[in-house]
């Protein structure tokens, strides 16, 4: 357990220091490069680096300290942030549910599998922004046993869109991992599908559905997001960017700040994924670390 | 339980196994492969038969019809006088595979215990019979660890325990000591002859190798194969197998008997041979 903490604190520092390369390279573009950006032949081909279309990483930290209708710039990004994370958690929880019952229709019927799969494959075909509109119109009104559909339901409902794939087909490979020398063993013991999934599919899935766990919760928050947008909800960190975005020719750094705040959103959901993943630890082959 | 007690207490005498006139068919998209024609076996309570021949005689097919892991196209295949599919699911015989086929989460002992925790077995009960388990394979020390860290040799061994959870009274065993090297195989083979001594199980064991299959056995069924069938039955009265058994001029001609009979030329101590010149 030491070893995998040790392990986890020498991958954090290594991101530490991409972040610092990062902060490096964007300071000395600022830097280096011409303020109308490098062009090649008339096409410009690396962006701007006069103040306002690249203002400097310092500008942006400050900007987190700037007033905006009587709050900090900081509090308003925080709390878009939450609301943000809170609809897209309810999303996600529904999508990893559906993805894994899925995966395990999936893996009980092999003729669900033939028949399920490719519509699965399809849903992700399906444009977000058209989609979210849709939802809303759907959902408005509905009500079962005394809960109404609010706003922000469809803005999880597309999360919970966008979580259950990954996790549907990462546990669907996870559940046919196994060995047949595994598989084997359990049939000459006597077991059902039942206890060969508890004993022998669930825990050969763990390293399969850990990273499916966390693409589908950058993929919840992503749609959270972009729904929060194309719906029109307030109070989350989508509409923020937007409203920022409008004012950003008089001041781009509330933008950069606001976006800062989604990134370390999405990074927070990693951390969140990553927590499940040692607490799973036991499960995951030794030396593998996905 | 010795072989002897074993075989007084139990109640029916119907054979460890019985397989009459049993075939396997494939059919796979090129046609037919007849895996196993006309089958005719059985193995006694406490006998240790060896399955032997060249690849694609059906020597696994046969066990995993024994095993009910494949059903017979036709004819019957009985263990401890039911139909095998009862028989597997009343877990009369404990398998052991090529590849040892632990699960990498548990611990060594809970490998073991697996079978155990299947049933229903509670907690007290199954780490009892675990330690004893690790005791008869001499894996004691190791009942914390996980199964990657032991060798091959080891992995097997518990592979062994682990199929003589629920004291049957049938092993079938597929090349289990395949994959290791010869002098562990040796050792491997001195264990298997001295644990089942003491269960009393009777043994069907696929091999390869003439010299384990003479070395562990009663009787060695040669087939062979398109179609797979049993084309001879050697008696191995060697008595008690010791390390001095290897050096014994019996072993060497048991081990010709054998090799001969895999050629097709019929061997003096040949006691069964169903069909002429192969």
């Amino acid at each position: 357990m030491n070893r995998t903490l040790g392990r986890l604190l020498g991958r954090a520092l290594l991101a530490v220091l991409g972040l610092a390369v990062l902060a490096g390279i964007w300071e000395a573009y600022k830097a280096i490069a011409p303020d109308d950006g490098v062009k090649l032949g008339g096409v410009r081909v690396l962006p701007r680096t006069d103040d306002s279309s690249m203002p400097h990483l310092s500008t942006v930290w400050h900007a987190f300290g700037r007033t905006d209708l009587d709050q900090t710039v900081l509090h308003r990004v925080f709390f878009a942030c939450v609301h943000t994370l809170r609809w897209a958690s309810f999303g996600f929880v529904i999508g990893v549910i559906v993805g894994l019952l899925l995966a395990l229709l999936m893996d009980r019927f092999v003729v669900a599998e033939r028949a399920i799969l490719p519509l699965i494959v399809l849903s992700q075909t399906v444009p977000l922004i058209a989609l979210a509109p849709m939802v809303k119109r759907w959902g408005d009104g509905w009500s079962i046993a005394g809960l109404t559909w609010q706003p922000s339901t469809s803005v999880a409902v597309i999360a919970a869109y966008l979580a259950f794939f990954p996790v549907a087909i990462g546990m669907a490979r996870g559940l046919k991992s196994p060995e047949a020398v595994h598989t084997d063993y359990f049939r000459v013991t006597g077991s059902n599908w039942w206890r060969t999934l508890v004993r022998l599919k669930l825990p050969a899935s763990v390293p399969f559905l850990i990273p499916a766990l966390r693409l589908g919760a950058a993929a919840a928050v992503v749609g959270t997001i972009v729904a929060e947008i194309s719906t029109g909800l307030q109070g989350g960190i989508g509409r923020l960017i937007i409203d920022y975005s409008a004012a950003a020719s008089d001041d781009p750094s509330k933008l950069y700040a606001s976006v800062v705040g989604a990134a370390v959103l999405g990074l927070f959901v990693a951390a969140v994924i990553t927590l499940v993943d040692l607490a799973l630890w036991r499960y995951r082959k030794t030396g593998d670390n996905a | 339980m010795s072989a002897a007690a074993v075989a007084e207490t139990t109640p029916a005498a119907s054979p460890a196994v019985e397989v009459l006139g049993a075939d396997k068919v494939f059919h796979t998209r090129r046609g037919e492969v007849v895996a196993l024609r006309g089958i005719e076996l059985t193995v006694e309570r406490g006998e240790f038969v060896s399955l032997i021949g060249p690849s694609g005689c059906g020597k696994s097919t046969l066990l995993r019809l024994i095993a009910d892991l494949l059903p017979a196209s036709s004819g019957t295949v009985r263990v401890n006088g039911k139909p095998a599919r009862q028989a597997r699911r009343d877990q009369d015989y404990g398998f052991a595979f090529q590849q040892a086929g632990l699960l990498d989460w548990r611990t060594v002992r809970a490998n073991v215990e697996l079978p155990l925790q299947l049933h229903g077995v509670g907690r007290a009960r199954r780490r009892a019979r675990a330690e004893e388990l690790l005791e008869l394979v001499g894996l004691s020390d190791f009942a914390d660890h996980r199964p990657q860290q032991l060798s091959g040799g080891m992995q097997q061994r518990v592979a062994i325990a682990r199929a003589l959870a629920e004291s049957p009274t049938l092993l079938l065993m597929d090349e289990p000591f395949g994959a290791l090297d010869e002098m562990t195989r040796e050792r491997m083979q001195t264990e298997l002859v001295r644990i089942t001594g003491e269960t009393g199980a009777a043994v069907v064991f696929v091999t390869h190798s003439i010299p384990e299959a003479v070395f562990l056995s009663q009787r060695v069924v040669v087939m062979s194969p398109r179609p797979g069938r049993i084309t001879q039955l050697i008696d191995v009265p060697l008595g008690d197998r010791t390390e001095a058994t290897r050096e014994a001029p019996e072993f060497y001609a048991a081990i010709t008997s054998v090799r001969e009979a895999l050629r097709g030329t019929h061997g003096p101590t040949a006691v069964n041979d169903p069909t002429a010149a192969l």
